[in-house]
């Protein structure tokens, strides 16, 4: 099993750099020269700041434009904090886009012409994006564009007549940065599950001035068979109880759409960083009463959930095999980041992802 | 934290932020531990930073202490943590806990994964070996008592540490030698203080080990061996040592091994190995004994040899004049990249760093060191010491190459559409496609034959998988849209979604497949 080739390289921090005996961007020259000849088809290039360079307070910003310039115009390089101190995994995508928006375009008058324009925020498969296209063509927004964009030369401009979903719930920088540049967010829950999607849809055609009937004729068929895709997941997730380890902050969006389209029963939902104004629209859907934990003391939540004995936990990798080994059914959380679960054809696949640990403790022990 | 989650009844408190908790999970994903590793990281924050972060850290070694009453503590700094110089082994000191506490002072800025490991191991040694130095000699050992030795070295994460370990101590054991105590590897602190028990040290790891060793033969007069017993004439020579340390007779194990892997490799089918270019880098102790097994039990040429171990580049160079190479000493993946392009061996033994190399490189390729990934921890027995590691190399070692009577085959039929330059070994399934298609680009008519076959065939098994039996049935046509998006469906999922649609679309009577019908279908067989 080899997964990939590394797709970066590490400029390594030693005691030398520490003592102020060596420049650590002598390194980070070296290793930015080397990649790029190695690579030549690289067109964008991010420096990644870890936990000590944060510490030591290395001025990645300074090295980033000092080589943007060294490289110009092949290669444009960026920079943001990867740094573990602050932040969970999922924020590296945050941090990421955040750190693009300051050099999206602005839009051409031509083009632009005061009309507003839609644009989705936050990474989507390729086979998600073109789902959400289509029915933004059916539904007559046309003027559709998606950050991040497939290719780093095809970067959307960003101004005030920008009106913006987000696709992931942990866009809070990014989120940020556009509305400093006049984009407005639209308020939405996040397009998971059947009734995520529609009115994630819904804050689209509301802004846009979609009559909501042609939103109701345009979805119903996709609506039509994620349900009953759906229904038969029901089967196996109805009344099962579940808890949530904090991890990927898609806990909420997951919580609401297993609880109300599955009927699962929620003991716990942990989430390393709750976002109270992007996830409003979520935690209004939520039961009431729903145990919500922001983020992480492992140990003493490892104590609630074995107190509870849940019939599925979703946590990190660091967690599921010892829980398993004691007995319990784990979903792991970071596939839900890499599968494809948005929008209304992934709503069951997304369901599917839940119920096949369970199955799976069946068949074994049969 | 090999070593602490090695070991029962120990637990580490290391000063460490948030995102230095992913180190769990190589524990418990790439060697599956059913257990989380002993360890409570004080996981302080960049607000903490401004604050009292060494409070933070005295909090969680009290907690850890509470929680899990541990018979020993680790403490220590992780890569972040000391830049902010809290000196947890201070600290710790002042909160007076009830056990040994062993602070740990790993410059990671400095020093490598190895060396951190073989320091933990010495200074928990050093705090827990009892009595501490009172002892210079030990009673004699009576007649008829058998000798009794430690095994130093394996601990968690190890290649093959778990399996190498039975099959050392199986080989102890039929010698007539018993075992004291193993360390780290399932030891308790209690068990380190019975270390001065045992007549002499058998060293596995010397990565993790040597130093351990050397102070415990300064301290207790405890020799230790020398041979590493990775391949048939080291485990010989191995045997041949212990013996001699204990004063036991090896002939009886000697002749009793059960190694298939000389003969094996003396068989007129192993004629095709003769001279096999290889190129070998990993940790110190395994690059040396990997180049000795490659050359003198399969006859391979080393043409090249590395590692990454820089205390123990020395045992390397000296290898390498052996073999008549440079060696190559280094931990930058890049270089070892460069040293193989150039040197174009037919086999690397490596580490999983050079499991990339190679794949890149489209070169056959064998893990014999860590670093390793999830797939070097099988669930068989498949150690790398001792005879059956001997087998297990020549296996592990064979396997990625082409078998000489394919290789003939080639020669003979060259560019046909099966046996051709760039076909690889038939018994390695569908690695091979991967390769010819990267391969692609280069040269020889062959590629495009073979790309050509594969088109002319493809609807025939499209059918017959469809499971359909009537001659009547014609698969319905795509339209263009719908083609489109089919092709972004993984491959590996492709062709059933394109049999599950077409089964559909036949089911229902529609005669054009669309991006509709595509979606219809995968909602009517999702389950």
């Amino acid at each position: 099993m080899i997964f990939a080739e590394p797709r970066f390289a590490t400029a390594i921090i030693d005691e030398r750099d520490l003592a102020g005996l060596a420049d650590a961007n002598t390194e980070l020259d070296r290793v930015v020269t080397r990649l790029l000849d190695r690579r030549p088809e690289i067109k964008l290039l991010f420096l990644v700041g870890s936990c000590p360079s944060e510490v030591i307070k290395l001025d990645l910003s300074r090295a980033a434009s000092r080589m943007s310039a060294m490289f110009s115009p092949r290669v444009r390089v960026l920079n943001y904090s990867g740094s573990g101190i602050e932040t969970t995994f999922t924020q590296g995508e945050d941090a990421c886009l955040a750190a693009l928006v300051p050099v999206l375009p602005v839009p051409t008058e031509s083009a632009g012409n005061g009309q507003p324009y839609l644009l989705v925020v936050g990474t989507l498969a390729d086979v998600v994006e073109d789902q959400f296209s289509r029915l933004f063509q059916q539904l007559g927004i046309d003027q559709v564009r998606f950050f991040p964009p497939r290719r780093a030369d095809a970067m959307p401009p960003i101004g005030p007549n920008t009106r913006f979903l987000l696709a992931q719930p942990f866009l809070a920088d990014t989120s940020r940065a556009l509305e400093a540049r006049g984009a407005r967010r639209l308020l939405a829950p996040f397009p998971i599950g059947v009734e995520g999607t529609t009115r994630w849809l819904q804050a689209a055609t509301d802004a846009f001035g979609v009559a909501p009937a042609r939103l109701e004729e345009v979805t119903f068929s996709a609506r039509q068979r994620a349900t009953a895709a759906l229904a038969r997941q029901r089967a196996q997730l109805c009344g099962k109880r579940i808890f949530f380890f904090p991890d990927s902050q898609l806990e909420v969006p997951l919580a609401r759409f297993l609880s109300r389209e599955l009927g699962m029963e929620l003991v716990e939902v942990g989430t390393p960083y709750l976002h109270r104004q992007h996830l409003a629209e979520e935690m209004a859907l939520l039961p009431e009463g729903t145990f919500l934990s922001e983020g992480q003391h492992v140990e003493n939540q490892l104590d609630r959930c074995r107190a509870a004995r849940p019939d599925i936990v979703v946590c990190g990798l660091g967690l599921a095999n010892p829980l398993e080994a004691e007995g319990m059914t784990t979903k792991w959380a970071i596939e839900l980041v890499f599968t494809p679960i948005q929008g209304y054809d992934q709503a069951a696949d997304l369901a599917e992802l839940f119920s096949r640990p369970l199955v799976r403790r069946l068949r074994l022990a049969a | 934290m090999r070593v602490a989650t090695a070991m029962e009844k120990v637990h580490f408190v290391l000063h460490a932020p948030q995102g230095d908790t992913y180190a769990d999970l190589l524990f418990t994903m790439i060697e599956r531990l059913p257990k989380r590793p002993p360890v409570t990281y004080t996981t302080f924050q960049a607000r903490d930073l401004g604050g009292d972060t060494a409070e933070l850290f005295k909090t969680a070694a009290r907690d850890a202490y509470e929680r899990f009453k541990p018979d020993a503590m680790l403490v220590g700094a992780s890569c972040t943590a000391e830049l902010i110089q809290d000196d947890p082994g201070g600290l710790c000191r002042a909160l007076d806990l009830p056990v040994p506490v062993v602070a740990l002072e790993l410059p990671s800025y400095q020093r490598k994964e190895n060396w951190g490991a073989s320091e933990t191991f010495y200074q928990l040694v050093r705090t827990l070996a009892k009595p501490a130095g009172s002892i210079k000699s030990r009673p004699p050992r009576l007649p008829g008592d058998r000798p009794r030795c430690n095994i130093l070295g394996p601990t968690a994460l190890g290649f093959r540490h778990r399996d190498d370990l039975r099959e050392i101590t199986g080989l102890l054991t039929q010698l007539g030698v018993d075992i004291n105590v193993v360390a780290p590897l399932g030891a308790t602190p209690d068990d380190l203080g019975r270390l001065c028990d045992a007549e002499f040290n058998v060293v596995l790891y010397p990565e993790i080990a040597s130093v351990t060793a050397q102070w415990l033969s300064r301290t207790f007069n405890q020799p230790s061996t020398k041979t590493i017993p990775l391949g048939l004439g080291a485990t010989r020579d191995f045997i041949n040592e212990v013996a001699q340390m204990s004063g036991l007779d090896p002939e009886r194990v000697l002749a009793s091994a059960d190694s298939r892997a000389p003969w094996y490799a003396r068989s007129v089918d192993s004629t095709y190995l003769t001279g096999k270019r290889v190129f070998v880098f990993g940790d110190a102790t395994h690059a040396v004994a990997a180049a000795r097994v490659a050359s003198r039990e399969l006859g391979f040429t080393v043409v090249g040899i590395g590692t990454y171990s820089r205390e123990h580049a020395r045992e390397v160079r000296e290898a390498a004049k052996l073999y008549g190479v440079e060696p190559l000493i280094t931990d930058d993946y890049l270089e070892v990249e460069a040293r193989v392009a150039e040197l174009q061996p037919e086999l690397v033994l490596g580490s999983q760093m050079e499991r990339h190399i190679a794949k890149r490189l489209a070169i056959p390729c064998a893990v014999i060191s860590a670093p390793v990934h999830v797939q070097d921890f099988p669930a068989r027995y498949s150690p790398q010491m001792g005879f059956e590691g001997a087998n297990v190399l020549f296996d592990t070692w064979v396997h990625p190459l082409m078998m000489g009577l394919e290789e003939h085959l080639i020669g003979m039929f060259r560019g046909d559409a099966e046996f051709h330059e760039n076909a690889a070994p038939s018994h390695l399934g569908n690695h091979g496609s991967s390769r010819m298609m990267n391969d692609a680009a280069g040269v020889g008519p062959t590629p495009a034959s073979v790309m050509e076959e594969n088109q002319t065939r493809a609807p025939f098994s499209a059918q017959n998988n469809d499971g359909i039996v009537s001659p009547a049935a014609v698969p319905a046509t795509w339209t263009p849209d719908a083609e489109k998006e089919l092709r972004k469906i993984p491959f590996f999922v492709r062709g059933k979604a394109r049999r599950n649609t077409e089964k559909y679309a036949l089911i229902h009577s529609v005669p054009v497949v669309t991006i509709e019908t595509l979606y219809d279908a995968k909602a009517h067989f999702s389950r």
